[in-house]
């Protein structure tokens, strides 16, 4: 809400600058976003009198001005407007004048004559013929104003104000209006407050109200009040300079003086107000009631919107002529023909107009106003300073009597007053009367026992804590003293499965890898990129129904995507090679939420291979402490190279999946480079963590080493043929470890050479040569006898 | 012979100085000491002297053998560190060619940054609490004591799954999950990520991460909040750092402060950091809220708590001098490998 700190004056007294005025308000609650001073966007700008005008020698359509502006000589200006003569009174422009479009003015030559300054537009001092009406747009502003040659025009056309806005919070909308500011104002600077209740003289005519007009409220729950006053003989005329002032700095566009006191009491009351022409009414007659369905009202702004009967409409006795609490019907607008008008000022339900006004996508200062819930005690104060600023304008007579239909609550309310529980929440001492005296300019007043009284506009004291909130921001935060809690001590710190995260944080930085963040919503799409087959059930994704955009719209059951992009980006970028990881978090659909389960997924380009990733993976796994992992190709999942793809498993427990990303997959990003990359469960690996570190004796005799050449079939992976010399060989044998592998000359078709390392170790002695050669032996004629494995010759 | 001995002690101890390598020293030591020496030969020729001199040219014997023996081993001593000098001298390396790369990986400044905040949390005795990101409004709204129409829970404001069922826009849901079935003291922090249907531009991102903390017991106070926090923003922004509560409204705290940091770059004094201010905002704090202690099955009468938040990307541009919050998403090796 933006406010100006001159009207605002009007309440209260304030004795200091912009920015001690917003840090002070900030720190009592009501917090400013920023002000503006008005006064500095523009200056130099000077009242002039035009003494003569002549014809510019050089040019048809300028005109030289000897102009007066209080100084000791008159000012020579050139000018191409046309419509100056002799004796008017314009804005002039001095040498070195600031606009407030940021320009300045110089002293400098048009066509080779002398020009000390400029004539203005009202344009050119940011104004419009709204807020002048008498102006004209094209040509110089003649001023029309009680001014003399020398005045500075701040002064003379209300251009000296500060606008403060301030950022209101949602408990108060009781602060979107002047006098909230202004009571909040009075107690943060403890400054007295004078707001006037407003009188009314009517016309004491025998004429009342019931003559013009009767009200029906047929919902009261959406429109518990409703309060209306008649106004005749109404002269629609343009609003003294003062009160277009005051609406010009706030932002509104003065329109006339009967639209524009609506606004003003709005603007002073935080309570929107609507004047109805009263020709229009039909049967004189006022109905609040829901719409009915397929009603069509053209609202003010001449759009025609289609009402449902969830929708609250102000009727007459036939057609709808305002949209409640959001905008007025086009078919009773206030026009410069009208002669009688009717103020309403009601209070809505504030979720039916927040839905209205969405539900038409209309928003306005009124619905958003009442989407947050006005205090029903305003509306006869509304208007009643509306008819007030009528008689004050002499914009029409005010009819006597006030039609007011109430069926909510204004009284103010008690509620219990448990000082010392405050004291208590805020760590403080404050005694009854001290928090009394803090609490009493905000109308929360103790009744000298166990009370506040509270006024009905702060429906948002309700509890304890809700005081404890008025005190500490009038006492001061920086007077709360920091202490330090104090109690049961408790342990603290991360649980095993934070901890397990953090150490794969750790190794994973260790081995090189840098950890990326990316979004946990995808594109639904992503799963075709990764060639994720239609039927899977990786598909089963959860919908967010109102997405950004199909690009984050489902929440991602993939981790290799993301990963892929981000690959993608650094290729694209030209970083040469990179390693990155995440432990990212997958959704999967269970019931109507989510079960959520980190991958972690790794993945490097520009350097390495298969075996590059695999050491990765065996580093990471030992280092987390588990241990007896075995890999198992996989030729089948989709995303990976089926030639250069492992499955690991811990035992029964598949722990994931490595391997060279597809090069389909690859393409689908828009890189041509080998990606390898690693997925591997959360979950999985945390089961599969050795529970306990265990020491085991070093080993005390010598170990025996045996090299074989053995050929067999190019289909046997290693990791069979050592599984299968292990289980032949027996306890002695404690490592095989294959060190060469060859194929081609010397070595028949479909056939190849494995060189493998056999360690023989014993516990209790040494072992002999001939124990070693013994079991080489007996694993060769295995080898040979269930698997047709040989020697190579 | 006493001549003798002197003589060839002379000659020895003037060979050994004379030597230049190991190997021609080594001849020097065989010349005078090896089995065939000079000196072993006077030895063997003991047999002419009188027997009354035999002890006597015997111990001068020695002594000169003594002596030669010193020398030599200092000899060598000095001809070893000399030849080592030389090697090292021809095995002299450009120090300042390029190594071989070798990488540690970086955390990212988002998780480098949550985990500071982590480490000086649990050091004050916080458990670190998790909650789903696919949250029910229940937990997300109601139980935080968010207005029925409170504008947070627009879908222009909070993307949703089903009525019921959205995506969590807050730490927060994590208060009542940790209060649920347990007796206070509960003192938690909950880093976590959360989402805001916000357009990201250099400044928004529609997720993002808060650290949320609570702490709930007999006789907790709004100084115990500042205390709690004060401590906090010492570790985390250095020793000088002042606090300052602004006075706000949150549905779940009451009263409710926002909290800002003194700048840690002018120290107060105002620079383009603050943008002249002095103060950083950081925090969302407060008292936590009888309803929601309520929600979460403790007693307000008997029990009162406070509760704080962050946006963890928030602290880590300004701690990082980061100045587009896109870049934490895009994961430019580059730009991750700087922190």
């Amino acid at each position: 809400m933006k406010v100006s700190l001159n009207w605002l004056k009007d309440y209260v007294n304030l004795n200091c600058s912009a920015h001690d005025f917003s840090e002070a308000m900030t720190m009592s609650g009501t917090k400013v976003e920023g002000y503006e001073i008005l006064d500095d966007k523009l200056h130099g700008i000077l009242v002039g009198k035009i003494l003569s005008v002549v014809p510019h020698p050089d040019s048809d359509h300028m005109v030289i001005c000897q102009v007066e502006v209080g100084g000791e000589r008159p000012l020579q200006i050139v000018t191409g407007a046309q419509n100056v003569s002799e004796g008017d009174l314009v804005p002039v422009c001095t040498n070195g004048s600031l606009l407030p479009d940021g320009k300045t003015i110089k002293t400098g030559k048009l066509r080779g004559v002398l020009s000390e300054g400029m004539l203005c537009s009202l344009g050119e001092l940011g104004l419009t013929t709204h807020d002048f009406p008498y102006a004209i747009e094209d040509g110089i502003f003649l001023l029309q104003e009680e001014c003399k040659p020398g005045d500075d025009i701040r002064d003379v056309l209300g251009m000296r104000d500060t606008i403060v806005e301030f950022e209101l919070t949602f408990n108060r909308p009781d602060c979107l209006s002047y006098l909230g500011i202004a009571r909040e104002a009075a107690a943060t600077f403890h400054s007295p407050l004078s707001i006037k209740e407003p009188v009314v003289k009517g016309t004491s005519d025998g004429d009342t109200v019931e003559n013009y007009i009767s009200v029906e409220i047929r919902n009261t729950d959406l429109c518990p009040r409703y309060t209306a006053r008649a106004v005749k003989n109404v002269k629609i005329a343009p609003s003294p300079l003062w009160l277009r002032t005051k609406l010009r700095n706030a932002g509104i566009r003065p329109i006339n003086n009967i639209v524009d006191i609506t606004n003003y009491v709005m603007l002073e009351y935080g309570q929107p107000m609507h004047a109805f022409d009263a020709s229009y009414i039909e049967s004189k007659k006022i109905v609040v009631r829901n719409a009915a369905e397929g009603e069509i009202i053209t609202t003010l702004d001449g759009v025609d919107r289609a009402l449902t009967p969830d929708m609250l409409c102000i009727a007459d006795g036939e057609k709808p002529v305002a949209l409640a609490g959001v905008m007025g019907g086009l078919n009773s607008e206030i026009l410069d023909t009208t002669t009688t008008v009717i103020f309403e000022s009601a209070n809505f339900a504030r979720e039916n107009i927040r839905k209205t006004s969405r539900a038409v996508n209309l928003r306005t200062e009124s619905s958003a106003k009442f989407e947050k819930g006005l205090p029903p005690c305003n509306t006869l104060p509304a208007v009643q300073r509306a008819c007030e600023l009528v008689e004050l304008l002499g914009a029409g007579e005010v009819v006597d009597g006030i039609i007011d239909i109430n069926h909510a609550d204004i009284s103010s309310r008690k509620v219990f007053f448990d000082w010392k529980r405050v004291n208590e929440l805020l760590g403080t001492s404050l005694t009854v009367e001290e928090m009394a005296e803090l609490l009493r300019p905000l109308d929360l007043i103790w009744d000298g026992e166990e009370s506040l009284i509270v006024s009905p506009y702060r429906g948002d004291i309700i509890t304890t804590a809700d005081i404890a909130e008025e005190v500490v921001r009038l006492y001061g935060f920086d007077k709360i003293k920091a202490t330090q809690f104090s109690g049961r001590a408790t342990e603290g710190g991360e649980n095993p499965s934070q901890k397990f995260r953090t150490a794969i944080d750790r190794n994973m930085t260790g081995l090189g890898y840098n950890e990326i963040y990316t979004y946990s919503f995808v594109s639904p799409s992503e799963l075709d990129q990764i060639r994720i087959p239609a039927d899977s059930p990786l598909r089963d994704q959860l919908t967010i129904l109102n997405p950004l955009g199909e690009d984050t719209s489902v929440m991602r059951t993939h981790p290799l995507p993301s990963m892929l992009r981000v690959v993608s980006h650094n290729v694209a970028h030209r970083v040469k090679a990179a390693q990155f990881y995440e432990n990212a978090t997958l959704y999967f659909k269970e019931g109507k939420m989510s079960r959520e389960e980190k991958t972690l997924c790794f993945a490097f380009y520009g350097y390495g291979d298969f075996y590059t990733l695999k050491a990765d993976t065996n580093a990471l796994l030992d280092a987390l402490q588990i241990c007896g992992v075995t890999y198992a190709s996989n030729t089948e999942d989709p995303c990976f190279h089926p030639g250069r793809c492992a499955d690991l498993y811990c035992g029964d427990v598949k722990l994931g999946t490595i391997g060279q990303i597809h090069p389909a997959v690859c393409g689908n990003f828009d890189i041509d480079v080998p990606v390898y990359g690693a997925l591997l469960s959360n979950n999985a690996l945390f089961s599969c963590v050795a529970e306990e570190k265990k020491y085991v004796p070093l080993p005390v005799y010598q170990a025996m080493e045996r090299d074989l050449a053995l050929l067999c079939d190019d289909e046997v992976e290693a990791g069979t043929l050592c599984g299968m010399i292990r289980s032949f060989a027996g306890k002695s044998l404690v490592d095989t470890y294959v060190f060469d592998v060859y194929k081609g000359k010397g070595i028949a078709e479909g056939k190849k050479s494995v060189a493998v390392r056999l360690v023989f170790r014993l516990n209790d002695r040494t072992m002999t040569d001939e124990e070693a050669d013994n079991g080489v032996r007996k694993v060769l004629k295995k080898l040979e006898s269930e698997a047709g494995i040989t020697l190579r010759g | 012979m006493k001549e003798q001995l002197e003589q060839i002690k002379e000659s020895a101890l003037a060979a050994i100085v004379g030597a230049e390598t190991e190997q021609a020293l080594e001849e020097v030591r065989v010349r005078f000491l090896g089995k065939k020496g000079e000196l072993t030969a006077i030895l063997r020729g003991m047999g002419a002297v009188a027997p009354e001199d035999r002890p006597k040219i015997g111990a001068i014997v020695n002594t000169i053998r003594a002596e030669i023996e010193e020398s030599l081993s200092a000899r060598f001593a000095d001809l070893k560190a000399q030849s080592m000098e030389r090697k090292l001298r021809e095995e002299r390396i450009d120090v300042t060619l390029p190594a071989p790369e070798k990488k540690v990986g970086k955390l990212h400044p988002i998780t480098q940054t949550r985990n500071r905040m982590v480490e000086i949390f649990t050091g004050m005795g916080f458990e670190i609490a998790e909650g789903p990101e696919v949250e029910s409004t229940y937990f997300n709204f109601d139980a935080l004591n968010a207005p029925a129409d409170h504008p947070s829970r627009d879908d222009t404001d909070t993307f949703y799954f089903s009525e019921n069922v959205l995506l969590r826009t807050q730490t927060s849901p994590v208060q009542i999950r940790s209060m649920e079935g347990k007796t206070p003291p509960i003192r938690m922090i909950s880093p976590g990520r959360v989402y805001r249907s916000d357009v990201a531009d250099a400044t928004h991102s529609p997720m993002f991460h808060q650290c949320e903390g609570l702490v709930i017991d007999k006789g907790i106070t709004m100084g115990d909040l500042k205390g709690t926090l004060a401590t906090f923003a010492k570790a985390m922004f250095g020793e000088r750092t002042r606090i300052r509560f602004r006075p706000h409204n949150f549905p779940f705290t009451e009263p409710s402060a926002e909290v800002d940091v003194s700048c840690f770059v002018c120290g107060g004094k105002g620079c383009r950091l603050c943008k002249g201010e002095g103060w950083i905002e950081i925090l969302g704090a407060g008292m936590v809220h009888p309803n929601v202690l309520r929600a979460g099955g403790i007693d307000p009468d008997v029990y009162s708590g406070f509760a704080f938040g962050m946006g963890i990307e928030r602290v880590a541009m300004t701690m990082f001098g980061i100045n587009d919050l896109r870049l934490m998403c895009e994961n430019d090796a580059r730009f991750l490998e700087q922190f």
